[in-house]
């Protein structure tokens, strides 16, 4: 299938190529890698059904490791929308691009945190919700998680930023900089594995430009996936905004010694 | 009609460029480049609706380089219908070239895609085909695959993909050498019974030897007259082709002649090529 869209792409179309997310890019990553993203050419692959709440199809169907697998191709540009609105917007943004990009969707009913006056802008992160004491950066569904989490920590006194990251290459180093040196900690949360994704970008950008800030990765902690219900599989493995709470005041903890 | 002889001259000349060429570079694929000297100067010489002073015109015939290791006989054919100089050739595999030890799509002129990862080339020319039928354009798109290449799953995938969607604007050739690097392709992982294997799968099926310019253009013309199907054209060829002591020979899949072997001038005796210097030129001597 990727091999027939580059085609296409070389005879001048812009090509939307779909599937399961794991399929999309494990099954074709080389296809992708040589046909599509060497000669730089439109082909805009949609990973469909990504992460653990694709639920009770299990392990074998639940894309952890597909960010990971696109940011390590260049020209490969990565979309994780965070709701309905924004994928609509992300998927016309796309084929205005020149270039590979790939869109990561999701299975599940998604609640919409956006209205139609919404604006996608590739490589730009956004703050959601303004605070000052920690940041809380998310991308695709878990975004909604933070929010949650950012109101109930804002009932015990305690004030987060959250950022919306929507674009996970290029990454938006600007807001990752700023957020670090305004608020000294960062939390990022992802439906991915904890390596190769949203928390490996962010932590390589504060590697490089703020060593000061405190930082965690949540995610899927380097493990498979298994079968269970999207709530249930949510629950197991963290990604749930009382879990959230918690790590957030893990590290406030470490921040205020 | 076609002048077969002056085309056969071409071939020739493509092949002394191979040798020159691998020569210099001192690393790539003699082999299978030889092997299919003949059906690439059919293509670019004869066959093919092309214009080397503007590779990306839409109406372009398109040939889709599968087995990517052969780009040695690519770039000769692309340099010698005008694409770009022919000096070029002489910096094949070298840092900043134009010529990258694969098909690169993005460096070279007249390159349609980029390959070099075996398997892949004939779903780009699936999808090359589709988008013609889209445009309603009558361009016709040419693949060559290798018989070793013809072990990857993709290959029948894509296969099933060309009959299923009818397109009888796109012609396969099978280089059909027999060798693969590793030894004969029938001891490795043996591809045969092919005609039967290509009718199964909804392939209009021609066998021809690949080393004879008129059954090479026939094979194309019977091709193209071909409606509702995809065409193969089985090319039964002679790894080597043309350099005698590479004739038959895995070891020269990838290994390039040493410069004494290609000084040696090994192509036809009536063809002559001189390396003036590393940098440099050659004259081809009728």
């Amino acid at each position: 299938m990727m091999g027939t869209a580059a085609g296409f792409a070389l005879s001048g179309k812009i090509v939307f190529a779909s599937s399961f997310a794991i399929f999309a890019t494990g099954r074709a990553w080389e296809q992708i890698r040589n046909s599509i993203a060497s000669p730089n050419i439109n082909v805009k692959i949609v990973g469909s059904h990504s992460g653990i709440s694709v639920g009770e199809d299990g392990s074998s169907h639940q894309a952890l490791e597909d960010i990971a697998l696109m940011r390590v191709i260049p020209n490969m540009k990565i979309i994780v929308p965070a709701d309905a609105i924004e994928t609509e917007k992300a998927v016309f943004a796309a084929a205005e691009i020149q270039g590979p990009v790939y869109i990561r969707t999701s299975r599940p009913k998604t609640p919409v945190i956006f209205n139609e006056n919404y604006e996608f802008h590739l490589g730009r992160g956004a703050v959601i919700r303004k605070g000052a004491d920690i940041t809380i950066i998310a991308t695709g569904i878990m975004l909604n998680v933070a929010l949650e989490a950012a109101v109930k920590l804002f009932n015990q006194k305690i004030d987060c930023r959250v950022v919306n990251m929507p674009t996970i290459k290029p990454i938006d180093r600007e807001i990752i900089i700023s957020s670090a040196s305004e608020t000294g900690a960062i939390l990022t949360i992802e439906e991915h594995s904890i390596v190769g994704g949203l928390g490996s970008a962010v932590a390589e950008v504060l590697a490089e430009e703020n060593r000061n800030a405190f930082f965690k990765g949540v995610g899927i902690p380097d493990k498979f996936g298994q079968s269970g219900t999207y709530e249930e599989l949510f629950a197991f493995y963290g990604l749930t905004s009382e879990n959230i709470m918690n790590e957030v005041l893990e590290i406030l903890k470490k921040k205020r010694k | 009609m076609a002048d077969c002889s002056s085309l056969e001259k071409m071939a020739n000349t493509i092949r002394q460029d191979i040798i020159t060429m691998l020569t210099n570079s001192c690393s790539g694929h003699p082999g299978g480049s030889l092997s299919s000297a003949d059906i690439l100067t059919v293509l670019y010489f004869h066959k093919m609706r092309i214009n080397s002073k503007n590779p990306k015109w839409p109406d372009r015939d398109r040939f889709v380089m599968s087995k990517g290791h052969a780009a040695p006989v690519l770039y000769a054919s692309l340099a010698r219908a005008g694409f770009f100089d022919v000096s070029e050739l002489l910096t094949l595999r070298k840092l900043g070239s134009i010529l990258q030890g694969h098909p690169d799509y993005k460096l070279t002129p007249g390159v349609e895609c980029s390959t070099g990862s075996l398997g892949q080339g004939l779903s780009i020319a699936n999808g090359m085909a589709l988008a013609g039928k889209l445009d309603k354009k009558d361009y016709r798109v040419y693949a060559l695959i290798g018989d070793g290449e013809s072990q990857e799953g993709q290959i029948w995938e894509a296969a099933m993909a060309s009959a299923h969607y009818k397109l009888d604007n796109l012609c396969v050739i099978q280089d059909f050498n027999g060798l693969q690097i590793d030894g004969p392709v029938e001891e490795v992982m043996n591809v045969k019974p092919l005609p039967e294997k290509w009718r199964s799968f909804g392939f209009n099926v021609q066998e021809i030897n690949g080393h004879d310019i008129s059954e090479i253009i026939s094979a194309f013309d019977k091709a193209e007259e071909e409606k509702g199907k995809p065409s193969i054209i089985i090319a039964n060829t002679i790894k080597g082709k043309g350099v005698s002591f590479m004739e038959g020979q895995c070891k020269y899949h990838g290994t390039p002649p040493t410069k004494e072997e290609g000084d040696k001038c090994p192509v036809q005796p009536n063809h002559r090529f001189f390396v003036i210097s590393t940098r440099l030129v050659f004259l081809t001597l009728v």
